[in-house]
């Protein structure tokens, strides 16, 4: 009994840390100008739509990462899964949740974009630095 | 012997360990979250340990279980004192830090004490079970508090965005182990599968954290109230 009731507990509590914590993660980037070259790549101009979230994290697959990236874009790729589950589940049945889902998937690529611009910037850097020596 | 995904896992978690310490020394950050940061040195020595005796004793062996428990078991202690720290963040201009550190060894002596009265009544091996027990309650109370935690945040406006993504994380990390003992105490044929996913959590925390210090300025703010899941 005592179990079941930690384990609710914990489900409960994960799920509104979880949400937070992408929310966070979000918020601390969606100031971030894009530059205009990743406009052109993402194809991002002014704001970012859930339907391009898979091509843009293909696209961060191809620039070499940094362990201190990896759980930010790991996190918002799983928070972009539960709105994805909601928006095809629960939001069917109440519509003001599907448009909530819709601006939380936009900015979950406006994140990945943000992300992207950073190894860019990370790579041209140690590029740089190989020149150099 | 773990396999070499196991490995890949805790060679993962080993350097994330080590990029929060270098992250928040070089952001500065070292001193103002000194708790933080000596529970992370704490697992990176004991995760050396583990290596040492996983590697002379082997996986199955009765060292390697007694090291693995007795050091979670202090580990979650300090844990437990970093996330005081935090709360003396938070109401630091409140002057609350003294009843904090009280509130947090009353606390901490009662749950030991509440642990200690379940292993009592069913238990022979009474340390390691009491160490092992304590562990686990101290998951769940310092999710609880956590909560608080974030509830106190919520309410007096925190806009310190390095420390909302402390607790936040710290949250996340409390919850998937309390929910994953939960699950094993409930379903102990699900053993198998759910002791290997402790290490995967584990990652994460020290994943966060670097990228917390790494990413954020200490001067980076944001509006609380716009996180919650039920708007406030």
């Amino acid at each position: 009994m005592m179990a079941a009731i930690i384990l609710v507990c914990s489900v409960v509590f994960l799920l509104q840390f979880f949400v937070s914590y992408c929310r966070s993660l979000i918020a601390a980037s969606i100031k971030h100008p894009l530059s205009a070259e990743v406009q052109d790549v993402t194809g991002i101009k002014t704001s970012a739509t859930g339907d391009d979230f898979a091509r843009v994290v293909q696209l961060l697959h191809l620039c070499p990462d940094r362990p201190e990236d990896r759980s930010g874009i790991q996190a918002i790729g799983a928070y972009f899964g539960l709105l994805g589950f909601v928006r095809s589940s629960v939001a069917r049945l109440i519509p003001s949740l599907k448009s909530w889902t819709e601006t939380e998937r936009g900015q979950c690529t406006y994140f990945a974009a943000v992300t992207l611009e950073r190894r860019i910037a990370f790579s041209r850097d140690m590029f740089a630095q190989q020149l150099e020596t | 012997m773990p396999g070499p995904f196991t490995y890949f896992v805790w060679l993962l978690g080993f350097f994330c360990e080590a990029a929060v310490l270098v992250c928040a020394f070089k952001r500065k950050a070292f001193r103002r979250y000194l708790l933080l940061n000596l529970y992370m040195a704490g697992a990176i020595l004991s995760e050396l340990g583990r290596f040492k005796i996983l590697s002379e004793y082997g996986f199955n062996s009765k060292q390697y279980m007694y090291f693995y428990f007795y050091s979670d078991a202090v580990l979650t202690i300090f844990l437990y004192f970093a996330l005081t720290t935090l709360y003396a963040h938070v109401f630091s201009e409140m002057k609350a830090e003294r009843y904090v550190k009280l509130g947090a060894l009353l606390l901490l002596g009662g749950t030991a004490a509440f642990t200690a009265a379940v292993v009592l009544q069913s238990s022979a091996k009474l340390v390691t079970h009491f160490v092992v027990d304590l562990s686990q309650n101290l998951y769940f109370v310092g999710l609880v508090l956590t909560y608080v935690l974030w509830g106190a945040i919520l309410k007096l406006r925190e806009t310190r965005t390095r420390l909302i993504q402390l607790v936040l994380s710290l949250g996340v990390y409390f919850s998937l182990f309390a929910a994953n003992y939960a699950i094993r105490n409930l379903y102990p044929p699900l053993y198998t599968v759910f002791v290997p996913l402790i290490q995967l959590f584990g990652v994460f925390l020290p994943m966060a954290w670097a990228y917390a210090f790494w990413r954020l300025p200490e001067e980076a703010k944001l509006v609380p109230a716009r996180l919650a899941v039920i708007p406030r």
